[in-house]
């Protein structure tokens, strides 16, 4: 299926959902506000030439965060950001990710 | 490209389940809203208020988001030097808001505002609208102080632009410099701290370095500066020296670089109270700057020509309801980018929506990521992960600073290709 296809389809069901359903509470996690801060350079479309992180597989991204963050990994610029998130933050991170399609 | 739908991104933050209601927020005025129902208004649809626009339906779809932005078409500052530079086009930074529209379910209202009333939580515009919010989210950029150098006035900026707002601006400059002859000089009068884009200027001096090399080798680049050292400092200045010899000059404030007058008749740049006297084929002089106007005209502003805010919300410090981000903003350790309006407005989005629905705010982390390219194939970059520490934004010791100094060219270009990445990825981000 295309993703304009998809996203029509989205956005009927959204639509269907105000019209007929009482709305459940809104709640971001600190999980889903984290990762926002990767789309800034990752967007959540894998637009450009950074590396698409949707879809990564969790345990990879963990590991590949902790090399960055210890150095063992070299990088030109997540080896700098990687040193500034906790290791509960990488592991937030990364299940979030892993939740998302 | 992966699967992605805005379904499947709400239903990974947990929106959408069959969670019940856990509280309200009760606005100031008396009315009471929730994160479904109310109305938030966010001015501006630059880097911050675009995204801010954004996150908030993806945060919470049925909230009513207005985005009033008097453009249909967004130029980025950044990216701006690229163009100054001959190294992109104006249609490579140029952004429009039917993504917003069709894919996120913003309104976006294309008009100017006038007035902000805090009191009685309405917004007036140009068009004669009058608005009503339960969360404003002012994102207004800056505005220019031109009161503070005799000799110019804003109106001298159609004959001596500032470029530091993309757009029209941005091409006057460029075909300036077209125009400028071989042997020409170029005179840029860097602000003094804080300011809009840190390692602007500089970069903008290296764009301008790149064009003169190729098309008029013989001119001179003069930077007169209002400060004593900037961002990324070593790695420009090194970079200069490798690919443009000494045809960059850089007179920091002690030096003769704090521009006292300007003589705008004569392009002429005075400093050492009238002993230097620097006479420019293009003037570039970039002012001072603040909060934008309407954050000055809504009473934001506090001592300072910036809006004072709660570090953890970005909820305004003078005005409750009223969230202030991006440039206007003063937000602790971070530079006034486009990478950290893109950031505090994640932040000024989640918390909204959690205290409309009676939850406290979150412990931000955000970032700041800075590209700056010296030529299209060398590249620098600065980057922080900020976090919140006694009430303020701080940088994350340890983390971020800038490119190393001794890296091989195969590193530079490397963070030369990034530059594109971060800024395809970014605009996506923004207004994708």
């Amino acid at each position: 299926m295309k993703r304009s296809r998809i996203l029509a389809a989205g956005l009927a069901a959204s639509l269907a959902t105000a019209a007929f359903v009482p709305q459940a509470t809104a709640e971001v996690t600190r999980g889903a506000l984290l990762t926002t801060s990767c789309f800034s350079c990752h967007s959540i479309d894998g637009t450009g030439n950074m590396p698409g992180l949707v879809g990564y597989p969790r345990d990879l991204m963990i590991s590949q965060m902790q090399a960055f963050k210890d150095g063992s990994r070299p990088g030109t610029i997540m080896n700098r950001h990687a040193r500034g998130y906790t290791d509960e933050e990488i592991v937030l991170m990364a299940d979030y990710f892993s939740t998302i399609e | 490209m992966a699967n992605v739908t805005r379904r499947n991104f709400l239903k990974a933050i947990g929106i959408g389940g069959a969670a019940a209601a856990t509280g309200f927020g009760c606005a100031a005025n008396g009315t009471v809203a929730d994160a479904r129902s109310a109305h938030v208004v966010v001015v501006g649809g630059g880097s911050g208020g675009a995204t801010a626009a954004k996150y908030l339906k993806r945060f919470s779809p049925e909230m009513q988001v207005t985005l009033i932005e008097p453009n249909a078409t967004y130029y980025t500052c950044y990216g701006s030097n690229w163009v100054i530079g001959g190294h992109a086009l104006m249609d490579d930074i140029k952004h429009t808001y039917g993504a917003l529209k069709d894919r996120h379910g913003v309104n976006v209202v294309q008009d100017t505002v006038t007035e902000v009333d805090p009191a009685r939580r309405t917004v007036r515009t140009a068009g004669g609208a009058t608005m009503n919010y339960d969360r404003l989210i002012m994102s207004p950029g800056i505005d220019f102080r031109y009161d503070a150098v005799p000799g110019i006035t804003a109106a001298d900026a159609e004959r001596i632009p500032h470029a530091w707002k993309a757009g029209e601006q941005t091409r006057l400059l460029r075909s300036q410099l077209e125009a400028m002859p071989n042997g020409g000089v170029f005179v840029m009068v860097a602000p003094g701290n804080p300011f809009r884009c840190p390692p602007g200027p500089y970069e903008r001096a290296s764009m301008v370095a790149h064009y003169f090399k190729q098309a008029k080798p013989r001119s001179k680049i003069i930077i007169l500066d209002n400060k004593e050292n900037f961002s990324k400092q070593g790695l420009f200045m090194s970079g200069w020296e490798q690919h443009y010899g000494e045809m960059i000059e850089w007179v920091p404030s002690s030096q003769g670089g704090q521009v006292e007058e300007i003589d705008a008749a004569n392009l002429t740049a005075i400093s050492d109270a009238g002993f230097t006297r620097i006479k420019a084929d293009v003037l570039n002089y970039i002012p001072p700057q603040s909060a934008g106007a309407i954050a000055q005209q809504a009473g934001l502003v506090g001592d300072t020509f910036w809006c004072p805010v709660n570090q953890l919300t970005f909820e305004s410090s003078i005005h409750p309801g009223i969230y202030v981000i991006g440039d206007s903003s003063v937000a602790g350790a971070m530079p006034k980018s486009g990478h950290s309006a893109n950031n505090q407005a994640k932040v000024a989005a989640a918390a909204i929506v959690r205290e409309l629905s009676g939850q406290e705010p979150l412990m931000p982390s955000t970032a700041n990521t800075c590209y700056s390219l010296i030529t299209p194939d060398h590249a620098i970059s600065v980057a922080a992960v900020y976090a919140y520490k006694d009430g303020t934004i701080s940088a994350v010791e340890g983390a971020g600073g800038v490119s190393p100094a001794d890296a091989p060219a195969s590193f530079r270009q490397q963070e030369a290709l990034y530059t594109k990445g971060w800024y395809d990825g970014i605009t996506a981000d923004i207004w994708g």
